[in-house]
Parts: structure tokens; sequence; C-alpha cells
């Protein structure tokens, strides 16, 4: 009888016809790929994108050359130079991120002391050349003068966390 | 003059636009076949497929063959020019000089032959040249080794697909292809009366058409892409257009032997008004769905396996049920007159 009901079940496609009804319902069900530039999916305010340096409400940059981030950076892409300014306070003149050697640990937006270096949440930044993915001090205030809110928001929203 | 017009000039004319009129609807549906394939079976993966180009990824057909004829054509040093410039052609043309004999509706076919499903067999048989000799011709060990594949499969369910029309003939009488429809509007649907026929057909045009399950010329991950891997470009699109056409033009052969061609599926109200070709290509449709669905569902077979299907299962079903049709029909005197 056994035998049988494996012929019957072999003569009648049984498990070709599961297939392909299962295959058919899946037509229907809702997709799960995003329609990517047009559609985006939600990012944590942990997220570690490009890199930002932050200034304070009046202006002042936050950075104060304490090369802590370059330190702790597994990568090595960081590189700053300091000097004391006119007004006596230690500023960096170079804040050089390697882009091509980051490899987004996020461990020198937790080294920095003032929240001045932070991974915001851009990740559309790739580029042509290798050489528009060095980045100075220049583009990273830029960076942060662009992303400013979004940054503040998500630092906010992690704060109860940390 | 008025004789060389009447008598020459205006019958090439009519035919040449007989001949646009299918060929250049068959090379629209062959674009968007592809782009039904890719959202059907994006669907069944639960993905959305094509959305860039155009709305709803409508124009990518265009935009793929606008590529693809831009491109460079690469012919291989060590290939045979003319062959492997020949081949893709024959494969193309073959799949549109089938055309030549389809009914789209009650009369509505460029050449009525009275041979008409012999002319398609042998058409589809020839098909198998234009893979032999771009497998040859590309002097490369993958598309050798696809080619010869090919070639053995689709020798191989010929011959059950041969059975499977002689079915069809000694119920309907007749080898013209309008006859058949017509024949089936007066005994139903050979789909009913030769159900697991039809279920093998559909098996063997998947084996006949290198589709999936069954595609093991262009099985990828064993013979990166088969018989057509030194292809590019246009050499490549005409394959690539030879195969979508083949498919539609066996979605077209199935619809006439079993689907009832351009007849509605019931003789009421409504359906009846719906015109002939209408139904037809529906029809087709629903075979190319057939097709794709398969594509998303069923894993390759193994070449072996392939090979025990055909010879081992189908072909001696097919000839089991020649001999029962024929039977049934000479016992109950139903043979066509």
């Amino acid at each position: 009888m056994l035998a049988l009901d494996r012929v019957a079940r072999t003569m009648l496609w049984q498990e070709l016809v599961t297939g392909f009804v299962l295959t058919f319902k899946y037509m229907f069900k809702r997709k799960v790929t995003l329609n990517y530039p047009y559609e985006k999916g939600p990012l944590s305010p942990r997220f570690r994108g490009e890199h930002a340096l932050r200034r304070y409400p009046n202006g002042e940059e936050r950075c104060i050359a304490c090369k802590l981030c370059e330190a702790i950076c597994p990568a090595q892409a960081i590189t700053i130079e300091s000097e004391p300014r006119a007004d006596g306070t230690r500023r960096t003149t170079r804040y050089d991120i390697d882009m091509t050697k980051c490899i987004y640990c996020g461990f020198c937006e937790e080294a920095c002391p003032v929240d001045a270096i932070v991974e915001g949440p851009n990740y559309e930044f790739a580029a042509e050349t290798r050489e528009e993915l060095f980045y100075n001090k220049e583009k990273l205030l830029a960076n942060g003068e662009r992303w400013e809110r979004e940054i503040a928001a998500n630092l906010a929203a992690d704060a109860p966390y940390r | 003059m008025a004789d060389l017009w009447s008598g020459a000039i205006w019958p090439v004319l009519l035919i040449t636009l007989q001949i646009l009129a299918i060929v250049l609807p068959l090379l629209l549906a062959v674009a968007y076949l592809t782009y039904a394939e890719r959202k059907v079976i994006g669907a069944m993966q639960l993905r959305q497929g094509p959305m860039t180009v155009g709305p709803y990824g409508l124009l990518q057909p265009l935009a793929d063959g606008l590529k693809l004829f831009l491109k460079e054509t690469v012919v291989p040093t060590g290939a045979n020019r003319i062959v492997f410039v020949l081949a893709p052609m024959v494969t193309f043309i073959l799949a549109l000089i089938g055309w030549a004999v389809i009914p789209f509706g009650d009369g509505l076919v460029l050449a009525d032959i009275n041979v008409g499903i012999l002319y398609l067999f042998a058409i589809s048989s020839l098909g198998v040249y234009g893979i032999i000799m771009a497998g040859w011709a590309s002097n490369s060990r993958y598309a050798f080794l696809g080619a010869l594949r090919s070639s053995a499969q689709m020798v191989s369910y010929e011959i059950a697909i041969g059975l499977i029309i002689v079915n069809v003939l000694i119920t309907a009488g007749s080898l013209n292809l309008s006859d058949i429809v017509r024949a089936q509007g007066e005994h139903g649907w050979y789909m009913i009366w030769h159900f697991p026929m039809f279920m093998i057909f559909i098996v063997s045009i998947l084996a006949e058409t290198n589709r999936h399950p069954f595609d093991m010329p262009e099985d990828e991950s064993s013979l990166v892409t088969g018989y057509n891997v030194e292809y590019s470009a246009m050499t490549f699109a005409l394959f690539f257009l030879g195969e979508y056409a083949n498919m539609i033009l066996m979605s077209a052969i199935a619809t006439i032997l079993f689907l009832g061609g351009w007849l509605a599926p019931f003789d009421i109200f409504p359906l009846n008004l719906v015109p002939g070709p209408i139904w037809f290509i529906l029809k087709i449709c629903l075979m190319l769905f057939v097709f794709i669905w398969a594509r998303a569902t069923l894993p390759r077979y193994r070449y072996d396996q392939l090979m025990r299907l055909g010879w081992k299962v189908l072909l001696p079903f097919s000839l089991v049920w020649v001999v029962v049709t024929s039977g049934f029909l000479v016992a109950f005197d139903l043979l066509p007159k």
C-alpha cells in the first residue's frame, strides 16, 4: 500500500504541484526589496556612516586636538597636526581622514571627549577617484555643517543608553 | 506596366507587409517577454524586478536592446569567422520562419499549408544546427560541451514531441494547423482528451527550448553559459532573441495542438464576442507564464537524469498513449474520415 501511495504521488507529480503552488502564492506576497535610490530603509541613531567635524552653537569648532582619535584609530586613517591659536587655545591645523583606510568602527567618536568627530547618517558618498576620498579638515567641517541637524538628533536619541 | 504591378510587385509587397505584420509584433513580444520574465521571477522571489528605466521599468527591454546593439562584437582569434557569425543568424531566422504557418485566427494565417505541423516540427529540429555551429565555431571547450548537450537533448525530446503530435494528428485527422483547431471546436480541446500528453508536451518543450529546469546547455554553474560563451553584442542578442522567439513559437504550437488555438473556452455569449486572435494571444501568454513559473520553481536537472526522463519515461509513455488512442478510436469507430 505504501509503495502504491508512492507511485501514485510520483505519477500525479505531487511534489511538482506543491512547489508550483508555493511559488504562485509567493508571487502575491509583499515585496521585501526596496526601490533603493527612491526608497531607503530605516537607520539606527547609532549608524556609523560618513565622518563629520562638529562645531559649538556659537560657531567655535569643538576639536581641541587631543589626538585621542588618531591614537585609537585601528586603521590609522586619521592624521592630525596642531598648533596653539592666537587666543592661546590649542587647535588642529590639519585633520585628515583617509576614507579608503577607514573601517567605520566608530572608535574615533567613542574616544572624542568633546563630541567633535562623529560618524553621521550619510552613507552615500561614493566617489569616482581615490583623491576625493582623502578628506581634510575643511571637508569634514563642511560635512558637520551639512549634517548637524541629523547628527545632533541621533546623539540625543542615543544619549539615554550611554 | 499594370501587368508588372498586379502580377509581380503587388503580391511581393503584400507578402512583405504580411511578414512584417507578424515579425515586428513578435520581436516586441520577445523584448517584453524578457521583461515579464524578470518581473514574474522577481515577484516569486519577493523582489521588485526592473524598476528604474521608465515607469515600473517598462522601458528596460529597450535599454537592454540598445546596449547590446551598441557594443562591439568580439570574434575570438581561434574561431571560424564565417560559421561563428552565421550560427546566431541561423538560430534567429529559424525561430522566425516557424511563424509562417501559425494560424492567429480562423483564416488568419500567412501560409495555410496542409503539412503545417510537419513544417513546424522540421523547423524546430533545424534549430539544433544554430547551436551546434555556435559551439563548434567558437573553438572553446565550454561552448562545445554546451552545444553537445544541447543537441543531444533537443534530438531526444523531439522524439517524444513527435509521438505526442501523432496523438493529436490521429484524433484530428489532419496535418493542417487550422484544421486541428477546427477539429478541437467539434471534439473539445485536446487538453481534456490528451491531458497526460499535454503535460508531457509542456515538459518536452521546456527541454526543446533549453529552458529551466532543462537548461543544461546554458548551465552557468558548470559550463559558464554554454554554447554562447564566446558571443557578445548583436551576435549574442540574436541567440537571446532566438531563444525567446522559440519559447513563444512553442507556446503557440502547444496552444494550437492542445488549447484550441483561437477558439473561446466556451461558446457562450460574452466569451465568443472576443475575437479569435485575442484568445490565441491570451493562451500563448498563459503558456509563457508556465515557462517562467517553472524557471522560478524548479532546480536544474542533472544531465543523465534529463536523458533518462526523456528516453525511459516520456518516450515509452507517449508511445503507449498512441496505442491507447488509436485503439480507442478504432474500437468505437471514431476515426476521422
